[in-house]
């Protein structure tokens, strides 16, 4: 209960901020508009590249936008208020919390994320839908799916967030991580360029890292591009990754526990 | 007078410029990092662009090498005008936290002190990298006299085209404090637009581009006469050779409309 | 008119403020944030006083009161929506720029230094946009430094220093090209006891020495008894007591303390022109208006009563502000 309470509270924070909400979905909808025509174009030359036809691919476009935020793919969210408390030395009162620093920050962050999603993730699709009669989901099972895919997408980057922000317990301050790991997500996520378009061994190997559980999983979920076997292992890659991750952020945070104890915070 | 007053504010610039870069100094790992990181985005950007070609011949008529002339132009124009002025995006913080009026009690004029503020070099990231990818397309040019002056003019006001548009759109928080990411759509999405040949767009976004947010002239009308193309869209040949004239009226504009933003400050208080 | 005010009564006032008027826009919701109208308030209105050139004045009044929108409007980062300012001659606003040389502005928790540089590249940096000669700028510094005790400090990060080094610094960073005026707001905010008494005394020496004018806001009213012979209270957004210090306590009712300490315990006191306010054992609290004479009332309680000792409690002028404020007319909003 105290982690719904949590949550509700990040959703709230983040919803008295009115003219940046504004602001961000027209700054999204302009990416959406300047990509669909690159888009466009490309696929008009070659239609069936990376196995999409056009609408999949202007339909990928705005789905990349109305999550660009919810995902936080840039950085930030709650991982940045857990960032400041290391610099400042209060998050020393959060390891002797009872309740689990990372289930405290997933909370809150899914709170966030749940603001973003109704706002930023909403308005940009709307837009596509309106515009660019961008495809939905074709049935009540890929819209499950989907939805499903997306938490999971939110876990996955809240972990890899949660261990950039961690490396504040050594460095102090995140933001040179925080902008490396930016730059490796927007490539990786297929957030730049749908990732079944990268050639080769680039392309196994971006389908294969934890990124692409930001946008190109839940993208093909909601495309239907997975079905039967094929979305359970899609959605099972999500789930690995956000096990691995998980665990990884509770062994990094032991680590720092014990620097904290030694050094005196 | 006016040339000694502008000289003068350059030289304060530089001056509240450099202590920043000394600041930023004193942590050297963050610095390199957050260098290296803006130059990886970048980076990946351009190999973005790249990988779409493995799947093309040409974008709408264009070869990689064309493309890749817009990409860096477009791409060292935007690092220039970020590099210099880029701090101009967080008006709306320095209205809430009070900075603002600690620079309105001080002698040097408020845009320059808003502009170096926070000076950062780690935007050499991005810098470095487009001028890497314009070299690279400039050896694909067939190099006239003329074509050499249409380049730097184009670079030059592609700069001031830029300036002009994070200025004017961040004077946007002046009314409202929390919509830095309105001017994002336009500094920044200006410089997306301009990767691509503008003839993928339809008729009506090129001609938005070339009256309205005047970005179309950063590089697509100049690297047409660069690259010796006939207009695909049919526009006004002279266009190619309009750019600074394109820089100074955005120029002006968005320091009328920084005038007005202060205004409305100084006559609301908020 | 303060009594510095009118010996220099001949000059033009260094800052003139005539019936300056202040209101801003709010939009504020009604009917449980259904609809939303738009207001006007006043934040500043019929505000005027004048001060010369050597003056020490406090400005204080609560929180809310008009204090930091009237230096806004002195220093011309606001412009008033009616009525007159001028300072050292100037229009504020239309001369914000030029009026900046001329004065200096210490906001008491808002450095204006560079937080990872020693001190001393700040006050370079200034000397630069404020164009002071290097020979004006070594003094000035050198002066400074010695005063405020700042030498060993110069070439320490900003970061470093302890809060009230930090502000000595701002101070001096405020000071450097020698402004006519200086406004403090809240200079000795979070500061130590030893750390407070050392900056009253650099502004008291620097306004012996050079003459500046010293316009200060604070809470602490030890600032004020410590530096100012004048002082304005205001609050709802006009002044509502412009005078000595010492005048205040008339205006404000106060009243001074007679404590009385009798042989035995007994019940209230009874004199004329006293009331009883606390009693506690054989000791009782007397209190009667500032201003009247003690003499009369020792006498009346020594002539009734067995006193064991007798002492006067001066009247403590934060509850004399306290006073003033509370009568000030509540301000009728929309």
């Amino acid at each position: 209960m105290v982690h719904v309470a949590v949550a509700t509270r990040a959703f709230r924070r983040y919803s008295t901020y009115r003219a940046a909400t504004l602001a961000g979905i027209f700054t999204n909808s302009v990416f959406g508009v300047i990509y669909s025509f690159a888009y466009l174009a490309l696929w008009s030359a070659n239609p069936t590249a990376g196995g999409y036809d056009a609408q999949d691919a202007v339909t990928y476009v705005w789905l990349g936008q109305a999550l660009l935020m919810t995902i936080a793919l840039w950085g930030g969210g709650a991982t940045d208020d857990l960032a400041e408390r290391i610099r400042t030395g209060d998050v020393a009162i959060d390891l002797y919390r009872p309740v689990g620093i990372v289930g405290w920050y997933l909370a809150s962050d899914l709170g966030r994320a749940a603001y973003h999603l109704l706002t930023r993730g909403v308005g940009p699709t709307l837009i596509g839908f309106l515009v660019f009669h961008i495809s939905l989901p074709s049935s009540p099972l890929t819209a499950l799916a989907f939805a499903v895919s997306l938490v999971l997408a939110v876990v996955v980057s809240f972990a890899i967030r949660f261990l950039v922000a961690s490396s504040a317990f050594w460095l102090l301050d995140q933001s040179g991580v925080k902008v490396m790991s930016g730059a490796f997500a927007i490539f990786f996520s297929g957030m730049m360029l749908p990732l079944v378009l990268f050639p080769g061994w680039l392309g196994t190997l971006a389908r294969a890292l934890p990124w692409a559980s930001y946008v190109q999983v839940p993208a093909d979920v909601w495309l239907g591009k997975h079905t039967g076997v094929d979305l359970l292992a899609a959605l099972g890659f999500q789930v690995l990754w956000a096990v691995v991750l998980l665990v990884a952020c509770q062994g990094v945070l032991r680590l720092a526990t014990r620097k904290v104890v030694v050094q005196g915070g | 007078m006016a040339e000694a007053g502008a000289a003068l504010h350059l030289r304060s610039y530089f001056q509240i410029a450099w202590l920043w870069i000394r600041a930023a100094w004193q942590y050297p790992t963050s610095f390199v990092l957050l260098a290296l990181g803006n130059g990886l985005i970048t980076g990946l950007d351009f190999v973005g662009l790249w990988i779409m070609f493995a799947h093309l011949d040409d974008l709408k008529g264009f070869t990689l090498h064309e493309v890749a002339l817009l990409y860096g132009s477009a791409s060292l124009a935007l690092a220039v005008a970020d590099t210099a002025i880029g701090s101009v995006e967080r008006i709306g913080t320095y209205i809430r936290t009070g900075r603002l009026d600690q620079m309105l009690t001080k002698p040097v004029p408020l845009l320059v002190q808003v502009c170096a503020d926070q000076f950062t070099l780690r935007r050499l990231g991005r810098l470095t990298q487009a001028a890497v990818v314009f070299g690279w397309a400039c050896t694909y040019v067939d190099w006239t006299p003329l074509r050499v002056l249409v380049a730097v003019s184009m670079l030059l006001s592609g700069g001031l085209v830029f300036f002009g548009l994070f200025v004017g759109f961040s004077c946007v928080q002046f009314w409202t404090t929390d919509a830095t990411e309105f001017a994002n759509a336009f500094t920044y999405g200006g410089a997306t637009v301009t990767q691509y040949p503008l003839n993928i767009f339809p008729r009506e976004v090129l001609v938005g581009l070339t009256f309205v947010i005047p970005v179309a002239f950063v590089n697509w009308y100049p690297c047409l006469y660069l690259l010796g193309r006939s207009d695909p869209a049919g526009m006004p040949e002279a266009f190619q050779f309009a750019s600074p004239l394109a820089g100074v009226l955005t120029m002006a504009a968005a320091l009328l409309v920084w005038r007005s933003g202060v205004r409305h400050y100084t006559s609301t208080g908020s | 008119m303060s009594v510095t005010g009118s010996v220099r009564s001949a000059q033009a006032p260094l800052i003139d403020v005539r019936d300056l008027e202040r209101t801003f826009d709010v939009r504020r919701r009604v009917d449980g944030g259904r609809r939303r109208v738009r207001d006007s308030v006043l934040a500043v209105h019929d505000l005027t006083f004048s001060v010369q050139a050597g003056e020490m004045v406090g400005y204080i009044g609560p929180n809310g009161a008009g204090k930091s929108t009237t230096i806004k409007m002195l220093t011309g980062i606001l412009v008033p929506t009616g009525g007159h300012v001028s300072v050292a001659g100037l229009d504020p606003s239309r001369d914000r720029v030029e009026l900046a040389r001329r004065i200096g502005v210490v906001f008491g928790q808002r450095s204006t230094l560079w937080w990872d540089l020693p001190l001393r590249d700040s006050f370079d940096l200034l000397q630069k946009m404020y164009r002071i000669s290097p020979a004006r700028y070594r003094d000035n510094l050198g002066r400074f430094v010695e005063l405020l005790d700042l030498g060993d400090q110069l070439d320490t990060p900003v970061r470093q220093l302890s809060l009230g080094q930090r502000m000595r610094g701002d101070i001096t960073a405020a000071l450097l090209h020698d402004p006519e005026v200086l406004y403090l707001d809240e200079p000795t905010i979070g500061l130590d006891v030893v750390s407070k008494g050392r900056l009253r005394e650099f502004l008291r020496a620097l306004n012996d020495e050079r003459g500046t004018t010293l316009l200060l806001t604070t809470h602490d009213l030890q600032d004020i008894e410590a530096l100012c012979d004048r002082v304005i209270v205001i609050d709802h957004g006009t002044s509502v007591y412009d005078g000595p210090l010492a005048g205040l306590h008339v205006e404000g009712g106060s009243s001074r303390t007679l404590v009385v300490d009798l042989v035995d315990e007994a019940p209230p006191v009874e004199v004329p022109g006293a009331t009883v306010r606390r009693v506690e054992g054989p000791r009782q609290w007397l209190s009667f208006p500032a201003d009247a004479s003690a003499a009369p009332i020792v006498a009346a309680v020594a002539a009734s009563y067995d006193v064991a000792d007798l002492s006067i409690q001066e009247p403590d002028i934060e509850d004399v502000i306290r006073e003033l404020y509370s009568r000030g007319a509540p301000e009728p909003l929309g």
